[in-house]
């Protein structure tokens, strides 16, 4: 019974370490600034909307909402496409030299991001997109690990309903949306949430790709907000943290268990 | 309506049979063709944006360019003998070594701590396990922004926690002692669960049978641990390490938002050093030597461990 008690104390312990941070920036952000700079710490704020009408005085927070939501909107469509149409082709589709195209697929995943970043830059220079949705987006839409997570689905699916729906003369890209992707909801919605939080937590490259503050995202926002406010205005940086992390702590709140399954599968297949 | 009726030139069998072939064949090409169609766009960019840069890569580190000039100017290996010779390369490669080092045991030990504790028959264990791993999915500017206030040695949440001890709490990320181990906190604050996950999903799917058979043999908790779980959660130890390795060798947002590589180069890592290179100090040859290098340290990190693992890890 005593080791009960030390387990739940632990457990406990552990739930106040992960919770304790996003309290801190909770509470902080609906704090009044005399509230911010008092010691010993206020734990229970008075609230106040200040913060947020400040941080948006500061920098213009409703314009990097709007990129960072068509950033990843857009981006995670296009990718989640290539995904799944690769997918579809490599599943059930012939062409010579299929396994090496394949291998060239998996293989972009042996690529650390962080190398390719001023090629890119050069490249995305060339093609005239810095500062652009276009080479805010584009550079990101290639599937490696999706398309592999995919296929692998797809493999599994009984090969008895796809030859059906040929027999009744559905063409490919009918059974893929009519019969297919029906069958892989679950795996879908997985693919879909991890590359949507992906795309809005992107940091290095939309900083590198970007110039102006019309065109950044809510992170790399955030960065130039902090740079910009420094230490003296701790509840204004707080309320633009809230902007950024809320809308993700939503969708992990709503769409939890397809994020960590799709991430437990990954792990102990891969 | 008139049905014409051909006079039949070959054999009606016969004639069946080539139709048969040249639909078959019609039907490949149509096949391929889609088959092209479908994969095109996405090895289009996997080619542009994730193999071509490596080639790039290699050509610009020959060179020497400051991305402004009309074009690179070739010094053949000479930006890898500077790079290779520099005591300023060595502490960054050094500091990248420790960063990792500490990021990695950390993750693995407390990952499978937590792992065994949300695999005792605890109520909320569930609801904890989620708690632990939210951070994981959440933007790492963001993340990295609330614990710059946690470490504010005025007001911030650290000063609370370390005042009632009687010690005086440090100015974290000013600090050249104190920059490097903030950092590697805030990675395994947001990374820890991750791996308490992946290790928890290990766990439950081990076979139940041989730990029992050794329980009723009188083994102990902790041999069971060590000759047991240990063994078989092998595979998913090398899945961790390798993953937590190439993850934290590219570990950037967290060190833009809270030291800038600083104070001074206490926080320089291998990817601050490549950005710092490539976009604040604009030479191209220097930047793609780094990235090169990177390249091939992780290409060598994940070739060996795979070989070593291929002969160790305890495959079921």
């Amino acid at each position: 019974m005593k080791t009960r008690a030390i387990q739940y104390v632990v457990l406990i312990g552990v739930a106040a370490v992960f919770l304790g941070p996003l309290y801190w920036l909770l509470s902080t952000a609906f704090k009044q600034p005399t509230q911010i700079y008092q010691w010993p710490p206020a734990w229970w704020p008075h609230l106040t909307w200040e913060n947020f009408s400040l941080a948006w005085k500061a920098a213009p927070f409703d314009r990097f909402f709007l990129n960072s939501t068509i950033i990843t909107v857009i981006g995670t469509a296009l990718k989640v496409v290539n995904a799944v149409l690769t997918a579809y082709a490599f599943a059930y589709l012939r062409f010579p030299f299929k396994k090496i195209l394949f291998f060239a697929v998996l293989g972009a995943m042996m690529v650390p991001g962080h190398v390719t970043l001023l090629p890119n830059y050069l490249t995305v220079a060339t093609l005239g997109w810095i500062n652009t949705y276009a080479g805010l987006i584009i550079p990101g839409i290639g599937s490696a690990f999706a398309t592999f997570l995919m296929r692998q689905h797809f493999l599994t699916l009984p090969t008895e309903v796809t030859d059906a729906a040929a027999v009744d003369g559905a063409g490919h890209l009918r059974t893929l949306w009519r019969v297919v992707l029906p069958m892989s909801r679950p795996m879908l919605i997985t693919v879909v949430v991890i590359t949507a939080v992906e795309e809005w937590n992107n940091f290095v490259w939309p900083l590198i790709v970007t110039n102006t503050a019309s065109m950044r995202t809510l992170p790399v926002g955030l960065l130039i907000l902090k740079d910009e406010e420094g230490l003296a205005a701790w509840g204004t940086i707080m309320a633009g943290t809230l902007l950024v992390l809320a809308p993700m702590l939503l969708i992990f709140l709503i769409a939890q268990r397809y994020i960590v399954g799709g991430i437990t599968a990954g792990a102990l297949k891969g | 309506m008139t049905v014409v009726d051909l006079p039949a030139r070959t054999h009606p069998d016969e004639r069946t049979i080539a139709d048969g072939n040249d639909q078959r064949k019609r039907r490949r090409r149509r096949e391929y063709g889609l088959f092209a169609l479908l994969v095109a766009p996405n090895l289009l960019v996997i080619a542009v944006f994730a193999y071509w840069p490596i080639i790039y890569n290699a050509f610009l580190s020959l060179t020497d360019w400051n991305m402004i000039a009309a074009r690179p100017k070739f010094v053949g290996l000479a930006n890898y003998g500077r790079t290779l010779t520099d005591p300023a390369f060595h502490k960054t490669l050094w500091i990248t070594v420790v960063f990792t080092g500490l990021i990695v045991v950390g993750s693995l030990v407390i990952g499978l701590a937590l792992a065994f504790l949300f695999n005792l028959p605890l109520k909320g264990r569930g609801a904890v396990r989620t708690i632990a791993f939210a951070p994981h999915i959440l933007s790492g500017a963001a993340v990295a922004t609330i614990w710059a206030f946690i470490f504010d040695p005025g007001y911030g949440l650290m000063r609370a926690l370390i005042e009632p001890f009687g010690a005086e709490p440090p100015d974290w990320m000013n600090s050249s002692d104190w920059a490097l181990p903030g950092l590697v906190i805030v990675y395994l604050w947001k990374n820890v669960g991750f791996a308490a996950l992946i290790y928890l999903a290990g766990l439950q799917s081990l076979p139940k049978e041989l730990d029992e058979a050794a329980a009723i043999d009188g083994a102990s908790t902790w041999t069971r641990f060590r000759s047991i779980k240990l063994p078989l959660l092998a595979p998913i130890t090398f899945f961790l390490l390798i993953t937590t390795v190439i993850g934290t060798f590219q570990a950037f947002d967290v060190i833009a938002v809270m030291t800038g590589g600083g104070p001074g180069d206490a926080t320089t890592t291998l990817s601050w050093s490549i950005y710092n290179e490539g976009f604040q100090a604009f030479n191209a040859g220097r930047a793609a030597t780094l990235s090169i290098i990177m390249f091939v340290i992780l290409l060598v990190v994940t070739t060996v461990q795979a070989r070593v693992m291929e002969r160790r890890v305890h495959y079921r």
